[in-house]
């Protein structure tokens, strides 16, 4: 018997907050392959430029562990400072941007060296890392400053900074780097900059029926490449909301499991997966019929998601 | 005579600190021209109480409470400062026990503080929070839980950064009535305070469907430790009860309940699970970095005081940046409005009463090594915000403040 599917197979990597482990799992059949033990608090994780290597990074050990993705053997590390959570890599494939929380910077690590290069002071608790599809933009923000400071890759330093609503996580650029989208965990929002003034456009703030809005706190937000739509987990409101980047207004809400995180789509973008920490899965959904059509059970406190085309 | 003056070590640190943030401003904005400085100048004032008599030599005497949140949170303003032009100060007035606190308090005014963090007793804060209204100053109180204060005494520029006593005792009286341990077994001390926490604990009852059993008053004088094995299990013997609830805010004999008791029986109230505004093992929603960033500058834990003097200067910080302005009034006018928003790593925004000027804010249960629970649950529903299920609500209070 043999079928012929028009899908790419894709695997997922999603990092287990409480078991200290990392959990692999087939895209398509939503079936957890196996899992795989990390350092202590492993959250953020990212792919080098030619997916041969995954980079995690272990909060608690302080540090961001290298696994060979063939072998997944841990083959080094780097010296990311304290308590890294989030991380981005440039698009020259060189440079890996963490944000230090405990200590209000910025860590810059080069790739090949393993050398920290250089320390950028930011505001208090930076949080979300994003970086422009053409490179010319790094932008962070603090959770307790608020702010969205804007990194330029060239020199190192920050340019300008923007001042968002309280405890900032997430940034992600649009796809034609023009604006920048940035969310708002307490106050519930999420906010749309231009990228050339540096300014808040316009603003978001979701309300669901039913759903108290101190329940609303948006983390993870994800560009779908078309241009045309956001997606945003919600947090413990348990739902993922379906932007239109035009209008800033939500076409759609979808229920997924509890305290929502982060968002990856498949390769083939026919499927968007989120990481549900306190239902400990992650929610698979249907990104043309929107809908979810799978939860999978992975591990303990599902936190950050990469996914790589087999 | 008042006693002005700043720790030394504290001084250094913030002193040090400065220096750091111009650094960083030179470095940041070495190609970028920017707004000139302007200086938000705050004061913390202390009014030292006598040391009532200590149960063990397990928890030093803190000799800086309150003000190291505060100094916490001036750092905090600062980095963000150094983005928006704003740089903020922190004068420290300690007033020995037995001085006029009200002394103290009018220098302050007089020297133009508009921004005054009081870790004062309820009496003095009633005196204080006069003054502050007739000098357009606004006055932050980070320690009383006073009822009172919140009600007949509300002031229009007293802000209440710590949980009443009313929303701590709803806290408690919420979560028995989750686990349905609905009889209490009252034990209260003769302190004024413990009888204020008695008073909101009835409230609590009452309004939650709670039956108090019984009720009686701990009128030894002696010091327990050696003899609680012997007369706690006949002072708690008669009516059967689900949970014993002790009101003694000093800590005078509470501690030797737990285990003591002649019914098994969980302690909570004062002792045992205790309703609080920060506790050592909360963890949750990125409580962790405030708890190392606390330590790291202390070398002990944070508690109650010293979190609401954090929030209270950042309240200040927040204000400010986002109305633009150090003026007291439109700071105040921004506090109320319902573009504030206060992040304060209990995973909801916080944001005032305006009948009251209370904080709204979750409360944590929590017993000496875990957080048991963060109240209120959402399931209390109320239709402005579940927050609100806490504490004296609008219609229940008479502060007259809407109307003032």
């Amino acid at each position: 018997m043999v079928f012929v599917t028009i899908s790419f197979a894709d695997t997922l990597y999603i990092t287990l907050e409480k078991d200290n482990a990392l959990a692999v799992v087939d895209g398509e059949s939503g079936k957890l392959i196996k899992t795989v033990p990390l350092g202590q608090r492993p959250r953020g994780l990212a792919f080098s430029k030619d997916q041969a290597l995954l980079y995690v990074a272990a909060s608690d050990d302080d540090t961001i562990q290298i696994l060979d993705v063939a072998s997944l053997n841990i083959v080094g590390e780097l010296p990311s400072g304290e308590d890294p959570e989030l991380f981005r890599i440039h698009p020259n494939g060189q440079w890996l941007y963490v944000s230090n929380e405990d200590d209000n910077i910025v860590t810059v690590i080069d790739l090949q060296s393993k050398e920290a290069i250089t320390e950028i002071a930011v505001g208090v608790e930076p949080e979300g890392i994003a970086v422009s599809h053409d490179g010319k933009w790094v932008v962070n923000t603090s959770e307790t400053t608020n702010m969205v400071h804007w990194i330029d890759p060239a020199d190192q330093t920050v340019k300008e900074n923007t001042l968002v609503d309280p405890r900032p996580r997430a940034a992600e650029f649009s796809v034609d780097g023009q604006l920048l989208f940035v969310t708002s965990e307490i106050a519930g929002s999420l906010s749309r900059i231009d990228v050339l003034t540096k300014q808040v456009l316009s603003k978001l703030h979701f309300k669901i029926a039913g759903v108290d809005k101190e329940l609303i706190q948006p983390v993870g937000v994800l560009a779908h490449p078309n241009n045309k739509t956001l997606f945003v987990a919600l947090g413990p409101a348990n739902r993922v909301a379906v932007v239109d980047i035009k209008t800033m207004a939500v076409t759609k809400y979808l229920l997924v499991g509890q305290r929502v995180w982060n968002l990856a789509f498949s390769p083939d973008l026919k499927r968007l997966y989120t990481t549900n920490g306190v239902s400990n899965d992650i929610s698979i959904i249907d990104v043309e019929s929107l809908k979810v059509t799978k939860s999978v059970r992975v591990g303990r406190y599902p936190w950050g998601i990469a996914v790589k085309a087999e | 005579m008042v006693k002005e003056y700043i720790e030394e070590m504290k001084n250094i640190a913030l002193t040090k600190y400065l220096v750091l943030c111009v650094y960083c401003l030179m470095v940041i904005f070495s190609s970028h021209a920017f707004a000139s400085n302007i200086n938000v100048n705050m004061a913390f004032l202390t009014e030292k109480m006598p040391v009532p008599p200590a149960l063990s030599n397990l928890d030093p005497i803190l000799r800086d409470e309150g003000i190291q949140g505060a100094i916490l949170g001036v750092k905090d303003n600062n980095t963000t400062g150094q983005f928006t032009g704003h740089h903020y100060d922190l004068k420290h007035i300690e007033v020995p026990v037995g001085d006029d606190v009200v002394v103290a308090f009018e220098k302050l005014l007089n020297d133009g503080y508009q921004y005054i963090i009081a870790d004062v007793q309820a009496s003095t804060l009633k005196k204080l929070s006069l003054l502050a209204r007739a000098n357009k100053a606004l006055l932050f109180n980070v320690s009383s839980g006073s009822d009172e204060l919140r009600n007949a005494s509300c002031d229009a520029n007293t802000f209440h950064m710590i949980p009443s006593d009313a929303m701590r005792a709803d806290a408690l009286a919420q979560l028995m009535l989750k686990k349905r341990w609905k009889n209490w077994f009252l034990v209260k001390g003769k302190d004024a305070k413990d009888h204020n926490f008695t008073q909101a604990i009835k409230r609590s009852a009452k309004r939650f469907g709670i039956k108090l059993v019984e009720e009686k008053t701990w009128n030894f004088d002696h010091d327990a430790r050696r003899t609680a094995q012997a007369e706690i299990p006949v002072f708690t013997q008669g009516a059967n009860y689900d949970v014993l609830v002790v009101a003694d805010v000093k800590g005078l004999f509470g501690e030797y309940l737990t285990m003591n008791t002649w019914l098994p029986r969980p302690i909570i109230g004062t002792q045992g699970l205790v309703p609080r505004a920060w506790h050592r093992t909360h963890e949750r929603w990125g409580a962790v970095q405030m708890q190392n960033r606390f330590y790291k500058q202390v070398g002990r834990w944070m508690n109650d005081v010293d979190y609401s003097s954090w929030l209270a200067v950042r309240v200040v910080g927040e204000a400010v940046t986002r109305a633009k302005s150090i003026n007291s009034g439109e700071v105040k006018n921004f506090m109320l409005s319902d573009k504030f928003s206060l992040a304060g790593f209990k995973g909801v925004k916080l944001t005032f009463r305006d009948w009251n000027h209370q904080l709204r804010q979750p409360v944590l249960l929590a017993t000496p090594r875990s957080i048991v629970s963060v109240l209120p649950h959402k399931e209390f529903l109320h239709p402005r915000t579940y927050l609100d299920t806490l504490g004296y609500d609008k219609p229940e209070s008479n502060c007259e403040l809407l109307k003032k």
